[in-house]
């Protein structure tokens, strides 16, 4: 029996460290390889060996597929490439394989440099790794062997993230990654054509949320910073390097163009930079607006925002700064915080989730007063804001794309396991379908009956339709063929053909059968008899009476002899060839039920 | 037969090369029968496929007269049955197609041949190109019924054939020609009834989804003609909307409206339940559904449908606007409701604080429904999606809707006020708009209110101004509101001073509709001080203008508010109430002396005697024309300066009066010319005084020029009437030009050419002709054999007689009739600093003008520029340079580039504005023409135009080229 397995090595009823193996059709993909941001030790990469103890990954995986590059999704790409040892194909969009180096030399470097892990992945093995990338388009089907195909569709989230079609013959799963179903100021909404996949493998973050619509949300926050700026503040935004920072960016300068402001507006260097470049790049990958206007003029070539300094911070008026990290817990965001602390005319925005025992988490939940390090207490006058941008689906987005997919079974992944417990049951309630959520290192099995593609010879088919009515779709139809299987090929030919092909004689299958009848006349009456009687029976069949005293219907022969042993009983003889089965039986049954009476001894 | 053919086909190519030497203008017309003949040649010539098919093109790309259609479809039938290949098979087809629309040929005669050459046909793309012959034959001849028949049974026929482009072609056959009445397809010798709904009904599961389009196309063709499609469709066609294919949805969608919209109060069963809602309440359902639709074809056809749906239960419609929020399971409040609770509270714009938006009461996890079943947040969606098209027609929809719903119209507030915050410009110009649009229904809270005026601050132009007028027809609800509005507005005025105007007006209606929300803020606006007298602001400030517009239009309604002004309010009102008379109302200031309180302000209810008075002197006019010629001329005179005075004084009587005005104008002309002793002189002596009639015949023709096209709202009557006049015109002038000129050679042409105006005259008007008893052109036609072939010399005579005996026509009134008006704002004129620029190089002079009554202003406005060396220069504004405010309201804003060589001292220019007119436009176009690209020149072109602005002088200073 075909199945497809499903097994999560990471992202099974949890968020991070993403790695979900799957057998399709006698192939393993694996999908993701990312790192897990909650722990330090062995636990933040997927445990590999769960695939083979011993002996070569290469052996085992027929590709590796990255969604998109967030590290939880390919943080652990190089551990796995070259420390464990994997030289097979590696498939991400093209901004993803331009990207997600910059964000692996990033975590090296903090691992490394700042807390001093030794056993780490080096640059010349992330630059090792992304040699094995092959870089893929949207919609382009990739052969990757001779029976499996990928194929990327958009999927919003951050620039080149992708959701995946894995096909093996007419078997096929959907991974998503992660994916956001509302367009927002960069980046378009995911899309899937009705690909009706055996299995959609979706993320289920927000499995319990429902999410107010995104315009409040930016109205508020530009409202902020206008106001702030207008009454001579200076505005701090906490960002992470990638994704929302450029989507807030573009936020900013777009509103800073329509209504014509002037305060400066400054984002700190470094990691960013580089990653605009690539926003500029890939313009194919942005929303309707960006992509419309960028040959007047490219969005991500911002006019307002420019490259920040050190000493801008203390420079007198109003002004807007995007730093990084984004939850205040050190760097740049944390030293200009700590400058503009004290001004009540001063803001700071936190777009996003912060972490407890962040300062940022400390003034979201309302301290006024922070003890630094050196028992300092600093004093915040400044106004706190939080304003969540987030671009994962929610649960009417996830619905959504079951629906526009139209999947056998879905199986949720990277989501809490009581939240997914939810949608699982949502699911299953209104589209009827089976859905999975297993944890890490549990299978999931799926059988599959997959459809067998049979070819047919032209003639064939025409003959057949001929004989017919119209095909109709919604009836099945009886057709008489050969089918030939051949080097794991199937045809369907004629019988003839087949024969000649197979170069075999024909054979005939003749039935006979014997039916006795109580008749004490002749045997040339009792075939008269019986002509009479299936002339009268069978109106639109040929019956014939032979000059030798035989009596044929169509093809089938009927003979009438005088019973060795008892004179009154005729003995007829019904021959049929196997193809007029159907008739032949029929006639016996008629005739094993007797003659009328004669209408003979009557005249 | 074809012999036969051929004989007269060289007869008429023989007569060609006779009449090369004839007069130019006939030589055209001559030619065309020809074009059968040529086209035998050419195709007798081909020698390929290719060939023939060239010749073929060429052939299609020159018109063909009526007369000659029938020989040349002879000639390309007879060609088809010889033609091997399939693609010029083809392309006599689809010609002869284009053939049976021309105008004036019946197309009968060619039915029997395309039907019989449609079932000897073995190609599929000729089947269809055929089947589409029959359908421009069928339309043709849409009263016979047995024709319909025919060809609706040839359809049904071959929708069993294997192409899709067969099936495609039958099925809109069947649904521009399927018989609607049954009554006569049973007459008709008993032919089994076709239904022709249940025929393509069944093509809605066919195997090939553009077949499946197709059959619903021909049945929302069906609708379109007025058959009742039955409702049993609605079913079929629900199951459509889950297609793969998103034409099927989108024409799906469509079907299920146009259904909705028949059966709106019929009941359905809800599936899997017992329930059972309106049909359309389902209807309205499914369509919201569809908002989300992966295809954006498809969610904009939903979200446009969306809003013509007005028999919706209002509870299905609210929940359009309604989107659950939960988070962690548990229910959340959206931001708008929130927002209304802080406003509710009476705390207004507080600081948002972590935790702010915190969910609340825990959620029922089985009453939760994720997928929007029915309408559920259709326009939450809709307003959200990712292309902008989707966006603007969620808007248009929420617009339609809203306005037939006050309740709706209050609920859908909060999220048009969001939508001005897009990313597009159209999409927030466009819920600019619709907010405008049913602001009679809804009243702005005050923190929309702070939202709305946000925009004020917009760098584009377009927006602030829709806003402005927005603002103009806004409920607000508090004190606070309007306070907050003015400022912002003043602070708007501050950023762009260019918007002075647009923000005056927008006050003033914001003052006169909410005078008693003013009044408490008067003291505060104008800064005065209970025992201080505070100093006098500056009067040509243009945002204390804009504190007083308010005031003053406040004031007008509320009589309280005088007493606390002022001195010097009282006196800066009397000097705004003369410099801007259309922002300051006139008020009674009691007590005052003041010299704008005398002025009458009586002159408004005077309506109906004025109308009456106009009224009477037309009528005196009309009915008096027999008196002795210096009586009528008189008369006309008086009349004439009554009108215009009449004009000056009722503005909205201003289009009538001065449309009769010119009209009457070109009678007195005309009679004058023909009073003139002159007329009887022998023509040797007539030379100098011939001045006259022929400059009255040119300003006759000026004067119709402007009536045709300058005014709105003209009938055909009318139209009529203009062209007539300028006949006569031009009768005159050729009277004038007989007897100035000696030559022979000069009058033939200018009478042939009057010959075929007149001929041009009664082909546009001949169902006007009636009208035209004892006229002018009444008589030429009576004489019309006879004219053409008379001398000129004769025809002149005639026409003298003629021109004296015409009466005088009665003008018949329009019901609304303006005259086209531009005002050019900017450059205002007044600029005593030249424009320098490089001599050679170009400077962009901004210019920005209102025009009222204009119809179609994007093909008829011009801008003009005159140097002082007499060279002018007209320039076509682009299409997006003009927009629309205001019903019968453009707004030109444009660039005009200038440039010239060097001068010595600066100098002005004149700007202007012209009306471009093309009286062939009304020639009916044939719809051979409209297939090929050739005719578009003649489209488009411009007879001659008229100015309508006045004059502005922009000083400029090309200097020369520095080396």
């Amino acid at each position: 029996m075909p199945e497809i397995r499903v097994t999560p090595l990471g992202a099974g009823q949890d968020v991070g460290r993403s790695c979900i193996l799957v057998s399709i059709g006698g192939k393993n993909v694996m999908l993701d390889c990312g790192m897990h941001m909650g722990f330090n030790d062995d636990r933040r990469f997927p445990d590999f060996s769960y695939i083979t103890r011993n002996g070569r990954l290469t052996d085992f995986l027929d590709c590796v597929i990255i969604s998109h590059f967030h590290l939880d999704h390919c943080g652990a790409l190089p551990y796995f490439s070259e420390m464990v040892g994997y030289d097979g194909p590696i498939y991400m969009t093209h901004p993803t394989q331009a990207i997600c180096p910059i964000l692996l030399e990033d975590y090296r470097k903090i691992a490394v440099d700042k807390k001093g892990e030794a056993n780490f992945f080096t640059s010349q093995m992330i630059k090792d790794c992304m040699k094995k990338v092959v870089a893929v388009r949207l919609h382009q089907t990739v052969q990757v062997d001779e029976e499996l195909q990928i194929k990327a569709y958009y999927a919003g989230h951050v620039l080149g993230a992708a959701m995946f079609q894995i096909k093996v013959g007419s078997e096929s799963v959907v991974y998503t990654g992660d994916y956001n179903m509302t367009p927002d100021r960069h980046l378009g909404a995911a899309w899937i054509d009705k690909c009706r996949p055996n299995l959609l493998i979706t993320e289920s973050t927000y499995a319990t949320t429902i999410r107010d619509s995104k315009r409040c949300r930016e109205r508020d926050f530009l409202k902020k910073v206008h106001e702030t700026v207008e009454r001579g503040g200076k505005v701090l935004i906490p960002v992470f390097a990638l994704g929302r920072a450029q989507e807030l960016c573009i936020l900013l300068e777009t509103f800073w163009e329509r209504m014509n402001l002037k305060a400066p507006i400054y984002f700190s260097t470094g990691l960013t930079e580089k990653a605009n470049h690539y926003y500029k790049l890939f313009i194919t990958w942005t929303n309707q607006k960006i992509r419309k206007t960028f040959v007047q003029r490219n969005m991500f070539e911002f006019k307002h925002i420019k490259a920040f300094d050190r000493a801008f911070a203390d420079n007198p008026g109003p002004m807007v700064v995007f730093a990084t990290p984004g939850m205040l817990h050190a760097g740049q965001s944390l030293q200009i915080f700590r400058k503009w602390a004290g001004n009540e005319k001063n803001m700071v925005i936190m777009p996003g989730y912060c972490v407890q025992g962040t300062v940022g988490h400390k003034i979201l939940s309302g301290q006024r007063k922070l003890e630094m390090e050196g028992r300092q207490v600093l004093e915040i006058r400044m106004q706190v804001e939080y304003m969540s941008f987030s671009a994962h689906a929610d649960a009417k987005g996830i619905m959504q794309l079951v629906g526009q997919a139209e999947p056998e079974s879905v199986l949720l992944v990277h989501g809490e396991a009581k939240k997914m417990e939810f949608l699982k049951q949502k699911i299953e309630q209104e589209f009827r379908v089976n859905c999975y959520m297993p944890a890490n290192g549990e299978t999931v099995t799926l059988p599959t009956s997959p459809s067998i593609p049979v070819g047919i010879s032209l003639g064939l088919l025409k003959r057949e339709m001929a004989q017919g009515l119209l095909p109709d779709a919604k009836k099945p139809r009886l057709l008489h063929g050969t089918l030939i299987m051949k080097d794991s090929n199937f045809r369907l030919v004629s019988s003839e053909q087949a024969l000649k092909e197979l170069g075999l004689a024909e054979h005939q299958l003749r039935f006979t059968c014997r039916v006795h009848l109580h008749d004490s006349r002749k045997e040339q009456e009792t075939a008269m008899r019986v002509y009479s009687h299936l002339k009268s029976l069978l109106k639109d069949h040929c019956v014939q009476h032979l000059p030798d005293g035989s009596v044929t219907v169509e093809s089938i022969l009927i003979q009438a002899a005088a019973h060795s042993e008892d004179p009154g009983t005729k003995v007829l003889l019904v021959s049929w060839t196997y193809q007029d089965e159907e008739l032949g039986s029929y006639l016996t049954s008629l005739l094993k039920k007797g003659l009328p009476p004669a209408p003979s001894g009557g005249s | 037969m074809a012999a036969h053919l051929k004989k007269r086909v060289y007869e008429e190519f023989t007569k060609v090369v006779q009449q090369q030497e004839e007069v130019t203008t006939k030589k055209l017309r001559l030619t065309k029968p020809s074009k059968s003949a040529a086209l035998h040649i050419d195709l007798c010539k081909a020698t390929s496929p290719a060939d023939a098919l060239q010749y073929l093109l060429q052939f299609a790309r020159k018109p063909v007269e009526a007369e000659s259609v029938e020989g040349v479809v002879r000639i390309l039938l007879e060609h088809y049955y010889k033609e091997n290949d399939p693609s010029v098979r083809l392309k006599i087809a689809s010609l002869l197609g284009l053939l049976s629309k021309t105008a004036g040929f019946s197309p009968d005669c060619i039915m029997d041949d395309a039907i019989n050459i449609l079932q000897n046909e073995k190609s599929h793309q000729v089947l269809a190109q055929l089947l589409d012959t029959l359908l421009a034959i069928g339309t043709k001849l849409s009263e016979n019924q047995a024709i319909q028949m025919r060809i609706v049974d040839v359809a049904c026929k071959h929708l069993t054939d294997t192409s899709h482009g067969v099936r495609n072609k039958c099925l809109q056959l069947l649904g521009n020609l399927g018989s609607l009445e049954k009554s006569v397809t049973k007459d008709a010798e008993g032919v089994a009834v076709r239904d022709v709904q249940k025929i393509i009904g069944d093509y809605f599961s066919d195997q090939d989804p553009r077949v499946r389009t197709a059959a619903i196309k021909a049945m929302l063709q069906l609708h379109e003609r007025g058959l009742k499609l039955h409702q049993t469709i609605y079913n079929q066609a629900c199951k459509l909307l889950s297609d793969d294919y998103e034409q099927v949805r989108s024409a799906a969608v469509q079907l299920i409206w146009v259904v909705s919209q028949l059966y709106p109060e019929s009941i359905v069963p809800i599936p899997s339940s017992n329930e059972e809602i309106r049909l359309v309440d389902d209807a309205f359902g499914k369509i919201c559904h569809m908002v989300s639709d992966g295809s954006w074809v498809v969610r904009v056809q939903a979200a446009k449908l969306l809003g013509s749906m007005e028999q919706v239960s209002s509870h299905f419609l609210e929940q359009t606007l309604d989107k659950k929020l939960m988070s962690d399971l548990r229910r959340k409040r959206t931001a708008h409701e929130r927002a209304k609770e802080l406003y509710s509270s009476g705390e207004f714009s507080s600081g948002r604080k972590w935790g702010d938006d915190a969910p609340k009461e825990e959620v029922d996890t089985g009453a939760v429904n994720l997928i929007q079943s029915g309408a559920c947040g259709a326009f939450v969606h809709g307003l959200e999606d990712e292309m902008y098209e989707v966006r603007i027609a969620a808007v248009e929809a929420l617009c339609m809707l809203a306005q037939s719903s006050s309740s709706f119209a209050e609920k859908c507030l909060d999220f048009l006020v969001d939508m001005f915050n897009d990313e597009i410009e159209e999409v927030r110009l466009q819920s600019i708009h619709t907010m405008r649009k049913i602001s009679n229904n809804i009243t702005l809270r005050e923190d929309q209110l702070d939202t709305i005026l946000g925009v004020l601050e917009d760098s584009s132009r377009d927006i602030r101004e829709a806003l402005h007028e927005l603002l103009c027809c806004a409920n607000v609800s508090t004190k606070e509101g309007i306070h907050l509005a003015l400022v912002e507005l003043l602070k708007n005025l501050a950023k762009y001073p260019t918007d002075r105007d647009s923000i005056w007006k927008c006050l003033k209606f914001l003052g006169s509709r909410h005078p008693t929300l003013v009044l408490p803020l008067v003291p505060e606006l104008l800064s005065t001080h209970p025992f201080f007298d505070t100093a006098e602001p500056d009067m040509d400030d243009p945002a204390y203008i804009a504190v007083l517009v308010l005031i003053f239009n406040a004031a007008k309604s509320c009589p309280t508010m005088p007493a606390l002004f002022s001195d010097h309010t009282f006196r800066h009102y009397a000097y705004l109430r003369d410099s801007l008379s259309h922002l300051v109302p006139a008020l009674r200031l009691s007590g005052r002396k003041l010299a704008s309180s005398a002025v009458s302000p009586n002159i408004m209810p005077q309506e109906d005697p004025s109308h009456q008075f106009l009224q009477q002197s037309l009528e005196r006019v009309y009915s008096l024309q027999h008196l002795d010629p210096q009586g009528t001329q008189e008369l006309l005179e008086f009349t004439i300066r009554d009108l215009q005075r009449l004009g000056e004084l009722q503005s909205e009587l201003a289009g009538v009066a001065d449309f009769s005005a010119a009209y009457l104008r070109c009678q007195l002309l005309l009679i004058k010319a023909l009073q003139e002793k002159l007329w009887n002189v022998a023509a040797p002596l007539y030379l100098k005084q011939s001045d006259l009639a022929s400059a009255a015949a040119k300003q006759i023709m000026e004067e119709t020029y402007k009536m045709e096209f300058m005014y709105s709202g003209v009938e055909n009557k009318q139209v009529v009437i203009i062209h007539h006049m300028r006949l006569q015109a031009k009768a005159l002038q050729l009277i004038v030009t007989a007897r100035t000129t000696r030559g022979v050679d000069l009058l033939f042409g200018m009478c042939e050419k009057f010959l075929q105006e007149v001929d041009f005259f009664q082909r546009c008007f001949i169902a006007d002709l009636p009208h035209l008893q004892d006229s002018f052109v009444d008589k030429l036609l009576d004489l019309m054999p006879r004219l053409i072939t008379s001398k000129p010399a004769e025809v002149v005579k005639i026409l003298q007689t003629m021109l004296r005996q015409s009466t005088f026509l009665h003008l018949p009134l329009p019901e609304q009739i303006h005259k086209a008006s531009a005002t050019i704002i900017e450059p205002a004129g007044e600029s005593d600093n030249p424009l320098r620029f490089t001599s050679g190089l170009v400077v962009a002079l901004d210019v920005d003008a209102t025009l009222e009554h204009v119809q179609d202003p994007q093909s008829t406005v011009k801008v003009q520029v005159l140097y002082p060396d007499g060279q002018a220069q007209m320039i076509h504004p682009k299409p997006a340079d003009f927009r629309n405010p205001g019903p019968g309201r453009h707004r030109l804003i444009t660039q005009v580039y200038l440039s010239h060589t060097a001068w010595t001292e600066p100098c002005q220019v004149e700007v202007r504005l012209l009306l471009a007119y093309n009286s062939n436009s009304r020639i009916p176009k044939s719809p051979w023409m409209e297939g090929g690209e050739i005719s578009t020149q003649a489209e488009t072109g411009i007879e001659g135009t008229i100015p309508f602005s006045k004059s502005v002088k922009v000083y400029i200073m090309p200097k020369p080229t520095r080396r």
